[in-house]
């Protein structure tokens, strides 16, 4: 029997379209996932040495030319240690909490724009699904916290928890202002009216939100100086001291990937993406020969090498003090910087 | 009735936390239970003991030279003021007095051991609280130190390098060159670490108001050294009962006023630049002259003295002879090399093939049968015996009754004063106490150590209770402890 029998050419060729464009989402799945895993890894070794040489010495140096397999090391050595496993440990749970982290964090990853039409899934509410994800993850936290049956553990989790919640509001609100000039919350959108706007970049005219945005970031993903949840002099390693080997690993792969969104959303949202300000491409209009992924992993990278300057140079809040900053200072910043930009929306 | 039953099952509890043995920011071993009510601080239990090594006890089995290395084993962040302290107690006790020279070294070197110490307190105390870029910094210029300790006596941590009635060896010029620019740069490096914490928002939010005790509590508390002068009381045992050079150097006792973890911070980084200016001080006022004291009866003689018979150029040899050797057998028992041979009641002989010239059967022989001959080495027995009848050199006579006496010196140790004695010097933590009950002995009956870090361990549930989780690390951090000399 022919195969014509039974379908038509008409659908023959969209079944054929259909799969292809099923390979090419996989192939960028694939590339995505591959060039995120790789990003982990020498993320942390651009840390190491940026903060090595922040305190007068020299980071990794030993494994390769410069300790630039140290990475490559560091993970072989995760992946070989023994998984300990707390006797009193809820199990379930205790497999559950890494993956959930990691997976949350990683599936931001899908609508982030790298470059003009590279972006795995171009949905309406990219930035919408970047927050759900950040609120899924602190379940893995938590859960974490919680399966471990470690005290450390348990306030580790829970002042994360408390953290992650009361940041995600201010880091919302910072984001409503670029929501309410772009006019979408689809990722790419965004991208395309920075470069159609007066200033080129959101950072100009949100200068306030991006602020907020910058300091609930940092919060938003445990970095100092809010790393309380993980807070080494207190909670030891906070709520994963009791996990080792591997599932460590995935707890840390998800830290370095959410501090990767972060960045990524701080270059989509406010520093125009892989798209350059229009009078600097007046001034200096060879540099529209770059390409887009260039000018993005830039904007990113600064940004990332930001949270490690921070991180070598200020001490840790207190945990009623960040509180305090997040609900008393920056909220209510980000509630102004909305209401001025809404009336400036209005006026014009 | 339905409310009580609601409580029942609805009953709050603090969280009872187990902080230590082994936990980063507890400084060592030290264990703290804390009672939680959410973030706050009920109540706190700290445990010491961890560390115990009975130091007080093993004192009264060894004579007063013996037990000076324990003492680095105490603090061992600010070993040498321990040792310096240890010293200024047995001196006072034996009633000698270290040369001037020797004091103004152990005046230096006390000064440096605070720098020392302070350093790596604003490392830890800075890393505690989240700024990992001091603790760096901190830790290159206490390495500086600790290299210029290599210089003088070879160790950099556990140094025993003063010693009852001075010093162990005279200071080279490089170390006081060396020092001389350490102290020039180090007030700059201070205002580095300065920069990053010390008008740091999140530094004041975190130091200023926490742990706060006023004046009249920290003195009953038994607080000493910058944690009792955070709180504004001038007690420095260097300026009011002045030992060593302290007497002959300027220098200011600073006091905090709020009595916060931030004064006393500030009170330490204050004392570091003092300290610098006392180093200078005593480097520009160094007098010349010996650094032990003249007192053969309480302290060991240089080296140099034993010289003749102990280096190996000298290659004497010893030989037994055989009219005044009674066959004890007390030599061939000692000598580590069982080069000795011989039966019992008869005269011993030497295999000088075996022997190592270490002269333990010479100070061994109660029969003075044991005699040294100068360049013998190799020598026949029968050379040997003709050699020994020739008159011995005096500087040999007079090396081997040193020899003798110091072998005595150290099994024995010099015998004290009967009576008891308390002597105070100001170590970076605070006041180290000495306490000798002597029966007259060559060891003390009985040696109790007052421990300022032991003492303040015992502040903490003080200076803990009604603040946050966070701020119990700031608090450890601010009494500066080291649980070596906590437990002892």
């Amino acid at each position: 029997m022919n195969i014509s029998n039974i379908i038509d050419q008409q659908t023959l060729d969209a079944l054929i379209k259909f799969g292809i464009n099923v390979l090419i989402i996989i192939l960028k799945i694939a590339v995505v996932l591959g060039i995120g895993l790789l990003h982990v890894a020498y993320a942390t070794y651009f840390e190491r040495k940026v903060i090595g040489h922040m305190q007068v010495r020299l980071g990794p140096m030993r494994v390769g030319p410069h300790g630039l397999l140290q990475p490559i090391a560091d993970g072989i050595k995760l992946f070989f240690k023994e998984d300990v496993i707390p006797a009193q440990a809820d199990k379930v749970a205790f497999f559950l909490a890494p993956v959930i982290f990691m997976a949350s964090a990683m599936v931001n990853l899908s609508v982030i724009p790298f470059t003009s039409g590279f972006v795995i899934a171009n949905i309406n509410v990219g930035l919408l699904f970047v927050f759900a994800m950040a609120g899924i993850g602190v379940y893995g936290i938590f859960i974490a916290g919680w399966a471990s049956n470690s005290k450390y553990a348990f306030i580790g989790g829970l002042r994360s928890a408390a953290q992650v919640i009361s940041y995600e509001i201010a880091m919302g609100l910072s984001l409503v202002g670029v929501m309410i000039m772009a006019g979408s919350l689809n990722l790419t959108d965004i991208v395309e009216a920075q470069e159609k706007s007066v200033f080129g970049i959101f950072a100009i005219p949100q200068i306030i939100g991006f602020v907020v945005f910058t300091i609930a970031a940092v919060a938003e993903t445990n970095r100092t100086p809010f790393d309380l949840p993980e807070a080494e002099s207190e909670l030891v390693a906070g709520y994963f001291t009791e996990y080792s080997g591997f599932r460590f690993a995935l707890f840390f792969l998800g830290e370095y990937i959410a501090m990767f969104i972060m960045a990524s959303l701080a270059a989509v949202c406010f520093l125009g993406g892989w798209t350059l300000p229009w009078y600097v491409l007046k001034v200096l209009p060879f540099l529209k020969y770059v390409p887009g992924i260039v000018w993005f992993l830039l904007k990113v990278y600064v940004f990332i090498f930001f949270y490690y300057w921070i991180r070598a140079t200020v001490p840790r809040y207190r945990y009623d003090q960040l509180m305090a900053i997040g609900w008393k200072i920056l909220i209510p910043i980000a509630l102004a910087n909305i209401l001025v930009t809404g009336l400036v929306k209005i006026l014009l | 009735m339905i409310q009580k039953e609601a409580e029942k099952i609805f009953e709050t509890r603090e969280l009872n936390v187990n902080m230590g043995p082994q936990h980063p920011a507890t400084h060592g071993v030290l264990r703290l239970v804390l009672d939680i009510d959410g973030e706050t601080i009920v109540k706190v239990t700290p445990y010491v003991g961890y560390l115990h090594r009975g130091i007080e006890k093993l004192g009264e089995s060894l004579s007063y030279f013996q037990a000076l290395p324990l003492t680095d084993r105490m603090d061992y962040v600010s070993a040498m003021s321990n040792n310096i302290g240890y010293c200024v107690a047995v001196e006072k006790l034996y009633g000698i007095e270290a040369p001037e020279r020797a004091k103004f070294i152990r005046t230096i070197v006390g000064e440096m051991s605070r720098i020392a110490n302070h350093l790596l307190w604003l490392a830890t105390h800075a890393l505690d609280i989240g700024a990992m870029t001091v603790f760096l910094y901190c830790f290159r210029e206490r390495e500086w130190i600790l290299d210029l300790y290599e210089m003088i006596c070879g160790a950099r941590l556990t140094v025993t390098y003063p010693r009852v009635g001075g010093v162990r060896n005279d200071v080279p010029q490089e170390f006081l060159d060396s020092l001389w620019k350490f102290t020039d740069e180090f007030p700059s490096r201070i205002l580095e670490y300065e920069t990053l914490i010390d008008q740091n928002r999140i530094w004041l939010l975190r130091t200023k108001g926490i742990g706060v005790i006023s004046a009249e509590e920290a003195v009953s508390w038994g607080m000493t050294g910058p944690t009792l002068r955070g709180s504004g009381v001038t007690y420095d045992i260097r300026k009011h009962m002045p030992y060593d050079a302290y007497d002959k150097v300027e220098f200011d006792v600073p006091i905090g006023t709020e009595g916060d973890t931030y004064d006393r911070y500030r009170c330490r980084m204050l004392e570091m630049r003092q300290s610098n200016n006392i180093i200078r001080q005593c480097i520009e006022k160094l007098p010349t002259g010996p650094v032990m004291a003249d007192a053969p009866k309480f302290t060991l003689q240089p080296k140099d003295a034993m010289m003749p018979i102990t280096h190996p150029t000298k290659e004497v040899a010893y030989f037994i002879e055989e009219k005044a050797c009674k066959g004890c057998g007390m030599c061939m028992r000692a000598c580590p090399a069982k080069a000795i041979f011989g039966e019992k009641k008869k005269p011993h002989k030497i295999d000088q093939a075996l022997c190592l010239q270490c002269a333990t059967c010479f100070v061994t022989c109660k029969f003075k049968s044991m005699k040294i001959v100068p360049g013998g080495k190799g020598l026949s027995d029968e050379k040997l015996a003709e050699l020994a009848t020739a008159p011995v050199p005096e500087e040999i006579t007079k090396a081997a009754e040193y020899l003798v006496r110091q072998f005595d010196f150290v099994k024995k140790g010099p015998r004290a004063p009967e009576g008891e004695l308390y002597v105070a010097t100001e170590v970076p933590k605070g006041e180290l106490g000495f306490y000798f009950v002597s029966d007259g002995s060559g060891k003390p009956y009985r040696m109790r150590l007052r421990a300022p870090s032991f003492i303040h361990a015992g502040c903490l549930p003080r200076l803990c209770v009604g603040h946050l989780v966070a701020d119990v690390i700031a608090a450890i951090g601010t009494i500066d402890i080291v649980l070596g000399e906590c437990d002892r």
